[in-house]
């Protein structure tokens, strides 16, 4: 990887970062890529890619019960990513990562494992008003099945949480806050140590869904304080369809396990099964042990940049991208909190989303358009969808300009 | 005209394209040209569920043709709209049963063709089949 060409004490070259990432090196619609929808999955390094061959040409076989050789070399390093997982986001014991498909199934596992015996009728879970629909229909699916009552956390125009209205929503019969770290539609950094410290002054429990933060920003679960904390390796230049939660030691030995059938029990007999110890109780049947390596090599990429040169860089696109915007009378920012990730929703003036889309796809670049999987959101801000730019590491100024020019080009056929 | 010929001359107007600006263009022009739907139709029961963008299509039937009128909030799905009435509408429920939709492929729209939940072309295409379908029932139960 061309990683080590980059001076550790110096800001991070984008230009060099690129030639990491083939797939960026190609063209669309006979342009040359730019890719601005990280929010819904980043490209992947060779090193992940060369990984996931590894794998499969070097070590694949099945984890954990084998005696053999292969079985052994993949365990150790399926294992190995764990650890990698539990420092990257500093949680206490490696056995609190609980690898899953993804953020949304960590999610699911909580509500149906945690919500199964620390939820009753009458009880309330509490999200807020920009959660990502992952964040809200495992609750609502809970409530209906408990007799519990969702409840909202509302936003302030600029789209970040109001925390007054938090800590009087923080009630008797909250059993749970689920917020997210980063609002994927608007890019507010919500303050999740304050809401978790909030909530445990009322003995509530707490669940931040860490998709969009992971990439962005160095995450400390311990620092925050949380219950649970999920995420997927996808949105972090990993593989799709592999995630992991984390769960506190203690309060994931109380919960009863998610799934049956293999990895998960101690022992069996057709009268009584023995569950597994953390993590495997709640890892049932064979993991997805390529993409766990693929993972850990996407987290050794990013560590070996380092996450706070990758934050300033995207930061800094952030502020260019904000002020080119800005400068465009015609478009409307949506998510102006003063703490932001590098993405950006926005509206032109008199142009449907969709139709700016297509033509913006048209000259190469990739931005996502519609409601991002929170049409709540949407719903609240009176809107049907956005247009929204979310930048990467590998992002340059000069792509922001290319996004520029895409916009000038959908003015011209619309307006 | 019959459906085929129809499509058959869409497909010439779009070959005449030189790039995807102009077929854009034109898509655009349709939009805006598309003849309004009248207020009343553009309820909650007319929307095509599965667009990006909001799509009202209202079907009328006169005993032995469907007419279809539409709307949508955006442009460019207008202009698709407009293209598939021009298609399917003023025919009987059985020709548009009976009708091919692979001119869409030819005018290379494919884009819009993807099973994503983006698309509104495929929503409507079901819509309007659906609404022949019916319509070929109702027909059948009066006689």
């Amino acid at each position: 990887m061309n990683v080590k060409l980059n001076n550790p004490d110096k800001g991070l070259d984008p230009e060099i970062i690129r030639a990491d990432f083939p797939i960026l090196s190609r063209k669309v619609h006979n342009k040359p890529l730019v890719y601005f929808d990280n929010a819904a999955t980043t490209q992947k390094p060779q090193a992940v890619i060369d990984a996931l061959v590894g794998y499969y040409t070097g070590i694949n076989s099945n984890v954990h019960r084998g005696v053999h050789y292969l079985s052994q070399q993949a365990t150790i390093a399926f294992e190995e990513v764990r650890g990698e997982i539990q420092h990257f986001v500093n949680a206490k014991f490696s056995h609190e990562i609980i690898y899953t498909r993804g953020c949304t199934e960590a999610i699911n596992l909580v509500a149906a494992s945690w919500g199964k015996v620390n939820v009753g009728k009458g009880d309330e879970i509490l999200i807020s008003g920009m959660e990502h629909h992952s964040n809200i229909v495992p609750w609502q699916m809970l409530c209906e099945e408990k007799g519990a009552v969702l409840k909202v956390c509302p936003l302030h125009p600029d789209g970040s949480l109001d925390m007054e209205a938090y800590s009087t929503m923080l009630g008797e019969k909250t059993r749970l806050v689920a917020i997210t770290h980063i609002s994927n539609t608007l890019g507010t950094i919500n303050p999740v140590k304050e809401i978790t410290r909030l909530a445990h002054e009322k003995g509530i429990a707490v669940l931040i869904d860490g998709a969009q933060a992971l990439s962005h920003m160095k995450v400390d679960v311990q620092d925050i304080g949380c219950e649970f904390y999920a995420f997927s390796a996808h949105k972090v230049y990993g593989p799709m369809g592999i995630g992991a939660l984390y769960g506190k030691e203690d309060v994931l030995n109380a919960m009863p396990p998610y799934q049956g059938g293999g990895e998960m029990i101690k022992s069996v007999t057709f009268e009584k099964t023995l569950y597994n110890e953390l993590p495997f109780k709640f890892e049932a049947g064979t993991p997805n042990v390529g993409d766990v390596i693929g993972f850990g090599a996407a987290l050794d990429y990013i560590s070996a940049i380092g996450i706070e040169r990758i934050a300033a860089w995207e930061q800094e696109l952030l502020r260019y991208a904000t002020e080119k915007l800005s400068a465009d009378p015609t478009i409307r920012i949506i998510g102006t909190a003063p703490e932001k990730a590098s993405l950006i929703s926005f509206l032109i003036e008199g142009i449907h989303p969709f139709d700016a889309g297509t033509i913006i796809d048209h000259m190469g670049v990739a931005v996502r358009t519609g409601t991002h999987c929170t049409q709540p959101l949407m719903d609240g801000l009176g809107i049907s969808g956005t247009i929204r730019a979310s930048f990467a590491f590998y992002n340059t100024k000069q792509e922001i300009d290319r996004l520029m020019e895409a916009i000038e080009k959908v003015k011209e056929f619309f307006l | 005209m019959k459906i085929e010929e129809t499509t058959s001359a869409i497909v010439s107007e779009f070959e005449s394209f030189d790039d995807w600006m102009d077929k854009y263009n034109y898509l655009i022009e349709l939009g805006k040209s598309l003849p309004l739907i009248d207020e009343k139709y553009k309820v909650e029961a007319n929307l095509i569920q599965g667009c990006q963008s909001r799509v009202w299509l209202h079907a009328g039937f006169d005993g032995s043709l469907v007419h279809f009128t539409a709307d949508s909030d955006a442009v460019i799905t207008k202009g698709i709209a407009n293209l598939l009435i021009r298609a399917f509408s003023g025919h009987t429920p059985q020709e548009i049963l009976d009708s091919s939709t692979e001119f869409l492929k030819e005018i290379g729209l494919t884009e819009h063709l993807s099973p994503t939940r983006s698309n509104g072309m495929l929503s409507m295409i079901k819509q309007i089949k659906m609404y022949a379908l019916a319509f070929k029932t109702k027909a059948a139960m009066g006689n």
